[in-house]
């Protein structure tokens, strides 16, 4: 039909002209639509590039506090009988020292005030229980350190580490006004001072009443009127429960000058600071205040001169880290003893229920491990199914049958194939539970639809003149096959291949039935160990009850995509390699 | 190159295999209740630093298909150990009794309240079970006594004093062992409290039954998943809905969430622990005796579970969120424990 146009046209056939206005407008609306259509397109782009934006910001925001890790360095005694009561340096001696004792004991020396049992394990309770395990660590490896004084970082407990990432109250300081007389008896203090150096904070706790009065009132108005004839006894003890609330607190708030005693299930907490010391208050009147000391002073205090007041916004109810906690916290951090460090720990450990202690590694090298096994299996098995099938198998009902079902075979739930795999693996083939073998097999299994479908499209794209030109001049059909289509598809391969692996990687229903979906602390050192993946390990951290475990959640995602990066970047570098044109 | 390709993965697929047939098993291997998998792999990371064998490998898959694993036989293949958020039923004993597991040692771990949580935001609420089933039953007796699709769409429609909030609460979805114990220790019990269900408890006890197994799906109940993360977050969002789940998340999340008192207790450590908090339940592991001594390290790991510094009071599983069991009770499983003494299956719930 190409050559009608080289007739001329026929007479009494219209004929256009281009010039008209009519014609210039269509032309005009055309490009219009074309215009509207790379906008739509743009847009969609830009959509879809904020939601990974927004998606990935949130990730990386929640994710960084799991790559770093807070630690308190102490000086510590390396107590030769503590660790090696022999002397002959044997390392199961070394192993079986008393680490956590010396660790304890160093800790514990910066708080000499800290004698009641509750409050002991309170304190002890910041340190991490795998400080001792690191030490012992540090002295197998330099046993020349036993009996010397070392300076060495102890790792903080999961609540002390989200308190110093900012997880436990929103903390403001104020400078306080005039001088202080102290009275210290035991553990109780005593402070007063002329011109009432208390009034603004007790303005201040008033003023806090008031808004829970506020509060209060609100809620008050919110009740339902009570029902003619109902039943409403219920409803009015509440609402005179509530009304006294209000009318008390009105009443403390309104009255300027009177002390104050603090309920520290509901109000802010108050510190007061000074000469190193903090003093919880506990009744704040506007000329003295009575408190606890949370920690006491370096040096024997009756008068301060200068003295700061920090309040803590969240109720001590309402958080994991007491003010006691949060006192002796931030009582090291002013000694310049605390450190922000880059947390090695989470890609160097396995699994562990103590959120500071626990790593990506066993995962890590779970999936690659897992991975590795699905590319042996599914690869030369997918390439050489797509290859028979494409070029040698001949075209009858039987094949039709069978490409139908790998068609189907890719849409088949995830979670079938881990079935299969407890039924076929487990149970008839007895392979180990939990295995990252079984896991890539079953994944294999998964994936193998994918890469069987995608190396045949490959190699249907490459072009018959070159399998033609090979069998031209003698080649076999293998032959021709094999020297020539097969390097050309490569690439198109490729790209399936990368496509199944990422989604194995993502997979976790599947490994459900065949037993990685485990709490497993010991990195896994060979396709038979009990290992775990990434995806697994991700669910499994999200689902425990710890504040802490969240941004480790998060990190392990941030793990994930970058493991995704790396093999699709390996994969894009080997496609370039064997990239050929025609 | 696809030859050498085939040639290798054949190899390694022979390798593999042939490695996979290994006769003897040198970790310990537990399965079972989600609810019980905190607790269990804090033993077992435990065990692992301090009693010289493999960290034991946990899984979690549910308190029955926990026990059907468990009771499937003796031997490498099968599990040592499994978790449970309920007591092992006389049917499942029955089948392990089938399988050759005759000896099982059972060790009640400690507890587990069912807690209904709401944001802090909100005033403090409490609650009878009977209130809570009628916010949650999918039919409930109308003014007659007979059963009515649940009209309840705000607290206060259920009693006046209660606030005039629209009832939304967030739980688990049917395939969660924490969604039976909603059925068994909250919406039985509070069914009973009524007193026309009562009556037909008596008369129709068919229907009773299907009255608190059902709960109401015009979306005052949002299934959340199996998540209790993702429920405290969304109670946080929204300071009216309540969510379901056990007391070890609202311990976790005290700064965020707040318990409902039900019939006049609040969920508590004590009250727990004595079962005067009406929705509690005990939580067992069931350890397979005839494994103790071929599977290094399982009779520690029994030993571990039950010993005062784990699940004693101020042991580290308290403060994994487990309501310790009383001294005598903790008492009597280490005697247990020490003396392999293996449960009669009397008595068990059917």
């Amino acid at each position: 039909m190409t050559d009608t146009s080289m007739t001329p046209p026929a007479p009494g056939i219209r004929t256009f002209d281009y010039g008209s206005d009519e014609a210039q407008a269509r032309v005009k609306r055309r490009y219009q639509t074309e215009a509207r259509f790379k906008l739509y397109g743009l847009l969609a782009v830009l959509f879809a590039g904020a939601f990974v934006f927004i998606l990935l910001a949130d990730i990386v925001r929640k994710g960084m506090p799991a790559f770093f890790e807070h630690r308190v360095v102490l000086t510590l005694d390396l107590d030769a009988s503590l660790i090696d009561p022999t002397g002959r340096r044997e390392i199961d001696a070394l192993r079986n020292g008393d680490y956590n004792k010396i660790v304890m004991d160093a800790w514990r020396a910066n708080f000499p005030e800290v004698t009641q049992r509750a409050e002991r394990r309170r304190l002890e309770a910041l340190v991490s229980s795998g400080a001792a395990d690191d030490l012992r660590a540090a002295v197998i490896r330099d046993p020349a350190l036993i009996g010397q004084k070392i300076r060495f970082p102890i790792l903080l407990s999961d609540d002390a580490d989200l308190h110093f990432k900012g997880l436990s109250s929103r903390i403001s300081s104020a400078p306080g006004t005039g001088a202080l007389d102290v009275k210290i008896n035991g553990r109780e203090v005593e402070l007063s001072g002329s011109g009432q150096p208390f009034a603004a904070i007790l303005a201040d706790v008033k003023a806090g009443l008031m808004q829970d009065a506020e509060r209060i009132g609100a809620e008050l108005a919110r009740l339902p009127a009570s029902q003619q004839g109902g039943n409403n006894a219920a409803l009015d003890a509440r609402r005179i429960e509530l009304a006294q609330r209000v009318a008390e607190l009105r009443r403390r708030a309104g009255d300027v000058g009177s002390a104050e005693t603090i309920d520290f299930s509901s109000m802010p907490s108050r510190i007061v600071r000074a000469e190193g010391a903090s003093i919880r208050l506990q009744e704040i009147g506007a000329s003295s205040a009575k408190g606890f000391l949370l920690v006491a002073p370096q040096r024997e205090i009756s008068r301060i001169d200068s003295w700061t007041v920090a309040t803590f916004a969240t109720p001590e109810s309402n958080r994991k880290a007491s003010d006691a906690d949060i006192a002796w916290l931030e009582t090291l951090n002013g000694r310049g003893a605390i450190e922000k460090a880059f947390s090695t720990r989470f890609f160097t450990s396995g699994d562990s229920r103590e959120p500071e202690l626990a790593g990506i590694r066993g995962a890590l090298i779970g999936s690659a491990l897992t991975l590795l096994v699905t590319l042996m299996v599914c690869l030369p098995l997918g390439v050489g199914a797509a290859v028979y099938l494409e070029e040698f198998a001949p075209k009858n009902r039987f094949t039709d049958i069978l490409e139908v079902n790998i068609n189907n075979l890719a849409a088949v739930p995830s979670i079938v194939f881990g079935l299969l795999g407890l039924a076929m693996f487990l149970n008839f083939f007895g392979l180990p539970r939990s295995a990252p073998l079984v896991g890539g097999l079953v994944l294999a299994l998964l994936v193998l639809p994918t890469i069987i479908i995608a190396s045949r499209a490959a190699l249907k794209a490459v072009p018959p003149s070159i399998k033609e030109a090979a069998l031209g001049v003698g080649a076999s059909h293998q032959q021709a096959i094999f020297h020539h289509v097969l390097p050309l598809a490569m690439p198109g391969i490729m790209t399936g291949t990368i496509i199944g692996m990422a989604h194995a990687l993502g997979e976790t229903a599947p490994l459900l039935m065949i037993g990685m979906v485990a709490f497993i602390v010991d990195i896994p050192q060979a396709i038979t160990d009990p290992g775990t993946v990434l995806p697994v390990q991700i669910y499994l951290w999200s689902d425990l009850p710890e504040v802490a475990f969240q941004a480790k959640t998060a990190g392990a995602i941030l793990v994930l995509l970058g493991f995704l990066f790396v093999m699709n970047g390996a994969a894009i570098l080997l496609r370039r390699r064997f990239e050929r044109r025609w | 190159m696809g030859s050498k390709f085939l040639g290798v993965s054949a190899i390694a697929l022979a390798m593999a295999l042939s490695a996979g047939v290994a006769s003897a098993r040198d970790q310990i291997r537990i399965v079972g209740s989600s609810t019980v998998y905190p607790f269990t792999t804090a033993v077992a990371e435990q065990l692992g630093k301090t009693g010289g064998v493999k960290t034991p490998v946990v899984e979690s898959t549910g308190t029955g298909g926990g026990m059907k694993m468990f009771c499937e036989g003796v031997g490498v293949n099968f599990a040592d150990a499994t978790n449970a958020s309920r007591r092992m039923k006389a049917g499942e004993f029955a089948n392990c009794q089938k399988n050759g597991v005759k000896d099982i040692i059972e060790l009640m771990v400690g507890y587990d309240g069912l807690t209904l949580s709401h944001s802090k935001k909100s005033a403090p609420m409490k609650l009878t079970r009977a209130q809570v089933f009628l916010a949650l039953a999918k039919n409930v007796p109308g003014p007659d006594g007979k059963l009515i699709p649940n009209p309840y769409k705000t607290w206060n429609q259920i009693d006046p004093s209660l606030p005039n909030k629209p009832i939304e609460i967030l739980g688990p979805p049917p395939t969660s062992g924490t969604r039976d114990s909603l059925h068994e220790l909250v919406m039985e019990p509070g069914a009973e409290q009524i007193p026309a269900l009562k009556a037909l408890k008596a008369s129709d006890r068919k229907a009773f039954d299907a009255a608190w197994k059902t709960i109401r799906e015009d979306g005052a109940y949002v299934e959340a998943g199996e998540n209790d993360n993702v429920i405290v977050q969304k109670l946080e969002a929204n300071p009216n809905a309540f969510g379901v789940f056990g007391f070890s998340f609202l311990e976790e999340n005290a700064a965020k969430i707040q318990g409902v008192t039900i019939d006049g207790v609040v969920p508590e450590m004590d009250s727990i622990s004595s079962l005067k908090y009406g929705p509690s339940r005990e939580l067992f592991v069931y350890v397979k005796k005839a494994h103790v001594g071929v599977v290094p390290g399982l009779d520690k790991f029994a030993q571990e579970y039950v010993s005062d510094r784990a699940a004693a009071e101020g042991g580290y599983l308290e403060k994994k969120g487990l309501v310790p069991v009383p001294k005598a009770k903790l008492a009597t499983s280490k005697a247990n424990v020490a003396a392999l003494k293996s449960m009669t299956g009397e008595g068990l719930p059917k």
